[in-house]
């Protein structure tokens, strides 16, 4: 294996500020989602990197069960993105203004 | 040294990563957040994982991905072209992004993990499955509840109200 563990770490810590930077900047709640979506898969990348480097395998499990949860949570998060826009009629997250329903 | 199918991926990566943040349409943007996803299972396969490759691809392409397609198609259609963004926002965004990236890779480059190397063989899958078995078979059960109130809460949520009595009149 000719890659360094850091290569892998570098590339994490790219997608990570690029989330980052959605998450602040955006303001369409979907756009929002596709950057935490990034976030939740450089720390995947990271786990699966160490475990490979250790060398261990419960990185991986972790990875896996990361994985799952991170599709339970997009499900509810597009739930919740579909009954915002019913209520307001709009994704722009500044429009979302109050708790009432 | 990294390898030349590494950076390949690494450009594939970040690249369709900023494409589904910047590009004007929605539908672009999910598409170009497949290419993301599908970069990282390509990692995944660099790193001598397959197993969590093949779930990257069914859970996040297979799933996520079409999932947020549809969503972006119940959208109205002009919101999905719109973009509204503060500029002077946007460049403290990107102000923030490129702090974070210089200082945690002068974290890591710094570090003694630039130099770690393995000649260790790949851990074999037949491993994972007895982690989840013999020591994480609570977490297992547990994840599984998690999904299935997850699917439930989301059918409750995105469930319509005002529907409902309308076949029933009929």
């Amino acid at each position: 294996m000719t890659n360094t563990m850091s290569d892998f770490i570098i590339v994490s810590i790219a997608l990570l500020a690029i989330g980052i930077y959605g998450v602040s900047v955006k303001r369409n709640a979907i756009r929002m989602l596709f950057a935490i979506e990034m976030i939740v898969n450089a720390a995947n990348l990271n786990l699966v990197a160490f475990a490979r480097f250790l060398p261990n395998s419960q990185g991986q499990t972790f990875a896996l069960f990361s994985i799952a949860i991170a599709a339970a949570e997009v499900g509810v998060g597009l739930a919740l993105i579909i009954v915002a826009y019913r209520m307001y009629k709009n994704v722009d997250i500044a429009e979302f203004r109050s708790l009432k329903g | 040294m990294a390898d030349a199918v590494f950076l390949a991926l690494a450009v594939m990566t970040i690249g369709s990563a900023i494409a589904a943040l910047e590009v004007r349409s929605l539908i672009y943007g999910s598409i170009a957040l497949m290419g993301t996803l599908g970069g990282i299972a390509g990692f995944f396969l660099l790193l001598d994982s397959p197993f969590v490759a093949m779930f990257q691809i069914a859970v996040y392409i297979g799933s996520i991905a079409v999932l947020i397609l549809f969503t972006v198609m119940l959208v109205r259609r002009q919101l999905i072209f719109i973009k509204i963004e503060d500029p002077r926002r946007r460049y403290a965004g990107i102000g923030l992004m490129l702090v974070m990236m210089i200082a945690l890779g002068a974290v890591i480059l710094g570090s003694g993990i630039k130099t770690i190397q393995t000649d260790e063989p790949p851990v074999d899958f037949r491993v994972i499955g007895e982690d989840f078995l013999i020591y994480y078979w609570p977490a297992l059960i547990l994840m599984g509840l998690i999904l299935a109130s997850a699917v439930i809460g989301a059918l409750t949520l995105a469930r319509r109200e005002d529907v409902t009595n309308d076949q029933h009149n009929e």
